[in-house]
């Protein structure tokens, strides 16, 4: 590996010799500005006048900013519908692989039982499998059940992709909770279900909206199994409508940038507030305690 | 008038809405039916752990495990768009498949190994430059800065975004004419910069910058995580010791990243090689010079209508996948890890906890 003049910028300049200083902010400076330039050109696109959309310009915010993008898109295109039908279908789905995965990952964490390490590591098997690959069986068998063009198979389709990953973040959550906790409910009376309700879920409140986000975030951001199995345009998520924007990239930049921003703002403040737990919440069980 | 009227989401709502209600009812009869067999009727202790588990493995089975027989099936078939309704199946079909593999272009141009290397190429330079440069950043932002937080956030504006939209974003931002970085590039003086859409190489060099902004922050952000637990005191005595600072780079931080840094190596190496969206879709006139195997793979089957050979090309795909990660897991000791994950540290941290739990009492 070759960090190592990086790894001596670091060291040498630990008790703060001004070079170094000065050096660290520069080249923290500059990823920021190649960090954030990208999403900030999207922006200042979608603020500029239709007859300006193809220009040299490099400003940000164009003297002459307008939200006409924004009304059109809002207006004149199936826009809104798309988000619509992304939102309802991502909440929904989103609930059940929660649900699914919460009560598995209650078994994983707290019984032993023949086939458990298997189980285990077959879920973590999952996420090797290349999406592209399951696509070709999920298309054939979709399309003989009737189910292209439909959201039933859509929605069990996504109710269960993000089911693995969410039972490992879950089970290793579980995994910290003392089980006295529960054998003190259960000698009071409690049945080992009622338990699990009213002592575990409660306390994992932190980690299953880790999991609900995770899971949202995946449906979200879906594109290749929505673009199989859905061809009617009234019906399509927002990731394969924005694209049909930006495929006569010419005539609709303009759209397609103020699109972009509708999708990215409130899905950026909600990832910006809770990507610190989203991390602790992966690396839970991986690293030691 | 927007074309979202209230008529078009009650429909949409009423058509998702009793699906889910179907999915949850199946789930309670289901539940009903397992207690009744297991509890009261075999008096099984495992009732409640099978009731727990039923659901998700039903799920996981319909839709992963039988998907990937019937794919199994479907590549000894000779499935296509002409023979949709009527493929025939056998061994022959299958060896059939496996030869065209091999010897005939995967798509129109080009053959099956130059997309192989064409794949290893990239993910052994996303995950370098990843690792490097998350390393790298995160390295930094552990020095005693001030506004960590708002550099932290600014970092991590690639992932948080929609990756679907800076795809597309940056897609056309490599606009021979209107997108920015040939405009930055005519500012610094190239006088011809690439057609980064339509030559071949220019292309694959684009997809590549594309991932890299994208895949950096997450390292960053995991890196810099394991970077933050490791106990100053190290540092503190390998200076008494007189160590120099690479050599502490070396002795104490690689040593002490390692349990953080294996396991995202081997999910870097997994996403890169698996990814779809930054190679298909950034490669917008289908140059098949840009195509990774899981692009090549999807434009056979959905593109060119092969089912049952792309189905083979996928298990071909598979294998390279499964053999690379056991590789990997053999050469880097990442057993441990994995058996750490699955018992020990969790044993341990139960351990911990419930003596935390006790002294509180």
């Amino acid at each position: 590996m070759t960090t190592n003049p990086i790894a001596r910028l670091f060291m040498r300049t630990r008790r703060g010799s001004p070079i170094g200083l000065a050096l660290t902010y520069l080249v923290l400076i500059i990823a920021c500005i190649a960090a954030v330039y990208p999403i900030l050109r999207v922006a200042s696109v979608s603020l500029r006048p239709g007859d300006r959309l193809l220009s040299t310009d490099l400003s940000i915010i164009p003297p002459d900013a307008t939200l006409d993008n924004y009304r059109a898109v809002l207006q004149d295109t199936k826009f809104p519908n798309w988000l619509w039908n992304s939102l309802i279908i991502t909440l929904s789905t989103s609930f059940i692989g929660v649900m699914v995965a919460s009560t598995s990952a209650y078994a994983f964490s707290r019984w032993n039982f023949t086939g458990k390490k298997a189980g285990l590591i077959f879920l973590f098997a999952t996420q090797m499998i290349p999406a592209a690959m399951l696509m070709i069986p999920l298309y054939i068998l979709a399309s003989r059940l009737g189910l292209i063009n439909t959201w039933r198979g859509l929605v069990i389709a996504y109710s269960v992709t993000a089911v693995p990953f969410s039972i490992w973040i879950l089970k290793g959550y579980y995994d910290t909770i003392p089980t006295e906790l529960e054998e003190a409910a259960m000698i009071d009376g409690a049945g080992r279900m009622a338990a699990f309700l009213k002592i575990i879920l409660p306390l994992s409140t932190p980690s299953l909206a880790i999991a609900f986000l995770f899971n949202f975030t995946q449906v979200w951001n879906d594109y290749l199994l929505a673009r199989i199995m859905l061809q009617r345009e009234e019906m399509f998520f927002w990731t394969q409508g924005i694209r049909t924007f930006a495929d006569n990239f010419r005539t609709q930049w303009g759209i397609y940038s103020s699109a972009s921003l509708i999708v990215s703002v409130p899905v950026m403040i909600l990832f910006l507030f809770s990507s610190k737990y989203l991390i602790s919440g992966l690396t839970v069980g991986s690293v030691k305690g | 008038m927007s074309s979202l009227t209230p008529d078009f989401m009650l429909r949409s709502l009423g058509n998702v809405g009793s699906t889910i209600l179907t999915l949850l009812v199946a789930v309670a009869v289901l539940e009903v039916a397992l207690w009744l067999v297991f509890s009261k009727l075999l008096h099984s202790r495992h009732a409640l752990v099978i009731m727990l588990l039923t659901p998700a493995a039903i799920g996981l089975a319909a839709l992963i495990v039988y998907p990937l027989l019937f794919e199994i099936r479907l590549a000894f078939s000779n499935m296509s768009i002409r023979r949709f309704k009527n493929p025939t199946y056998g061994l022959a079909q299958g060896w059939d498949n496996l030869k065209l593999i091999f010897t005939e272009p995967v798509l129109k141009q080009v053959k099956f190994f130059p997309i192989l290397g064409r794949t290893f190429l990239w993910t052994f330079i996303q995950v370098s430059f990843h690792v490097t440069l998350g390393l790298g950043l995160a390295l930094l932002m552990n020095r005693k800065i001030r506004f960590r937080g708002l550099f932290r956030t600014l970092l991590v504006f690639p992932w948080a975004v929609p990756q679907i939209v800076a795809i597309l974003a940056w897609r056309g931002e490599f606009n021979f004419q209107y997108g920015y970085v040939n405009i930055l590039l005519r500012g610094l003086g190239v006088a011809n910069p690439p057609q980064w859409l339509t030559e071949p190489f220019w292309n694959y060099v684009a997809v590549n910058i594309v991932n890299i902004w994208l895949g950096v922050p997450f390292m960053m952000v995991t890196l810099l995580g394991g970077l933050q637990s490791i106990d100053s005191t190290y540092y503190e005595a390998a200076e008494i010791d007189g160590a120099s600072p690479s050599q502490r780079f070396r002795a104490v931080t690689l040593p002490l990243l390692k349990p953080v840094m294996t396991p995202v190596i081997i999910l870097g190496v997994i996403w890169t090689f698996n990814n779809f969206n930054v190679p298909y879709l950034i490669n917008q006139n289908e140059l098949e010079t840009s195509d990774i195997l899981v692009t090549a793979l999807f434009r056979a089957a959905f593109e060119y209508n092969r089912y049952g050979f792309a189905a083979a090309l996928a298990l071909v795909i598979f294998a390279i996948l499964l053999g690379l990660t056991i590789l990997y897991m053999r050469v880097t000791d990442f057993k441990p890890v994995m058996k750490a994950g699955l018992s020990q540290a969790a044993g341990e941290r139960r351990r911990v906890a419930a003596k935390a739990a006790g002294g509180q009492r």
